[in-house]
């Protein structure tokens, strides 16, 4: 065992995980190379969408695998941070737009 | 801003600029398997050509560009180029055959001052001539009339471009580079270049802009086709994907990098036997500047020849001597055998 949470190396025990309950695991990563084969939006588009995810929740392997991942597809530096730009924007706007609720709620108690 | 391209390694006097020293820094390495294992794992024989269709000429290592990656370690301080003698054997040796294409590259190869006389002599012989153009030349005042006698020749030109933004292109091939490109493909456009018509073809080609594998041809070309229409009116036939060679001036910012062992290791982990039985040196013979024959481009720069009991001179050419000659192999080839295989003409599979 490490003394850390993260080993980058890990990333490629993924697999590892279907040792166990390895119906599930089958059907996980089938389902997920669908996802990610060229559909309506292109193999760019959803390796972009894939990495502004995994800087919301923040998966240090996902960040890892889709910056690789979307410099193959063909996304350059400047659409990757965009992506990452995006991501953000929900994430703050996400909490902002809470600030409704407490306004709610001010408003309410409030003189 | 992109970083300031750094002459050759030939001029710098660097160690990478021999052979040697790039075979030794690829054998240092703690890879999984060898080539020729790998093949063997495959149920593969050792590769022997198919039969040649394609009769590549390096007209010399003259460029007026000093891209980062590139394989010939060409330049504007690079002056073998080939001379017209040897031009005049490789004419003697097509015509003895029935080898459909020419392939000229470089280098520039329209710095060659024969580049002309020899497009014009291949296609007397009625071949089919492609070039491999680096656009930017098409903007210099001495070459700025060249779509016009690609266009008479019925040549088909071949166009590096790393992306159809500015920032990859500029960062791989130097500051101004895209916008040039672009001015070259408007002006190729008009020459009826890119419209679908064969006597026309307009073909890109993009490497990584690091150490990573090149995307999926058909997607990537037809994104390409919207997105150059969309930002700069530009249109072209086909995509052509191509995985960088860890050799020359890419083998030495790979180490300089940091990103050696992994890159290695992962053209290795994705070696697929489809794309080994469709490796361009099956169907390939590589002429170098100085006449010498090899398997491809990339032994060519490594002064991997053509074996011994074959012919390695054009003055020597032999077409069933060569078309039985066994292919030299080395760790380098995994960059043509990855994914989905890469050679001059993209993917392989």
């Amino acid at each position: 065992m490490t003394d850390h949470y993260y080993d980058s190396h890990d990333l490629a025990k993924f697999g590892d995980i279907g040792k166990n309950c390895p119906d599930l695991a089958k059907k996980f990563f089938d389902w997920y190379t669908a996802v990610f084969a060229e559909g309506a939006l292109t193999v760019r588009e959803k390796s972009l969408i894939a990495l502004a995810v995994a800087h919301a929740v923040q998966c240090p392997y996902c960040i890892d695998a889709y910056s690789r991942d979307a410099m193959e597809k063909g996304a350059d530096l400047d659409q990757m941070t965009e992506a990452v730009h995006v991501a953000s924007a929900i994430r703050g706007g996400a909490s902002l737009v809470h600030g409704v609720q407490m306004r709610n709620h001010a408003t309410k108690l409030g003189m | 801003m992109a970083p300031p391209t750094v002459p050759s390694l030939a001029s710098r006097g660097a160690p990478l600029a021999s052979s040697a020293a790039q075979f030794e820094a690829l054998r240092r390495l703690p890879l999984a398997r060898e080539f020729e294992a790998a093949l063997d794992a495959a149920g593969l024989p050792p590769l022997r050509p198919t039969s040649i269709e394609i009769f590549q000429i390096n007209v010399g290592k003259l460029c007026n560009q000093t891209c980062r990656h590139c394989h010939v370690d060409a330049g504007p301080d690079r002056f073998e180029v080939m001379t017209r003698q040897t031009m005049q054997l490789c004419l003697d040796a097509l015509a003895r055959t029935r080898i459909p294409t020419v392939d000229i590259t470089g280098g520039a190869p329209e710095l060659n001052p024969d580049f002309r006389w020899l497009v014009e002599r291949c296609r007397e012989l009625g071949r089919h001539v492609m070039d491999r153009c680096n656009l930017t030349i098409l903007e210099t005042p001495a070459h700025r009339d060249l779509p016009e006698f690609f266009a008479r020749h019925a040549v088909e030109v071949l166009c590096s471009l790393p992306h159809y933004r500015a920032p990859s292109t500029d960062r791989q091939r130097g500051e101004g580079v895209f916008e040039k490109s672009i001015a070259a493909l408007t002006r190729l456009n008009a020459f009826g270049y890119g419209a679908g018509d064969p006597e026309r073809r307009l073909v890109l080609i993009t490497n990584p802009v690091g150490a990573y594998l090149p995307g999926p041809q058909a997607s990537m070309e037809a994104e390409w086709k919207r997105e150059l229409a969309r930002l700069h009116g530009v249109r072209f036939d086909a995509l052509y994907c191509i995985t960088n060679m860890p050799i020359s001036r890419f083998l030495e910012w790979l180490i300089e990098s940091g990103n050696l062992e992994e890159y290695m290791e992962r053209l290795v982990a994705a070696f697929n036997p489809a794309a080994a039985s469709g490796a361009m040196c099956r169907n390939t013979l590589s002429v170098g500047w100085d006449g010498r024959l090899y398997d491809c481009d990339f032994n060519q720069m490594l002064d991997l020849s053509t074996g011994a009991g074959v012919p390695n001179h054009i003055r020597d050419f032999d077409l069933a001597a060569l078309e039985s000659r066994p292919i030299a192999t080395g760790r380098h080839c995994f960059g043509c055998t990855a994914g989905a295989g890469s050679s001059c003409g993209g993917k392989t599979t």
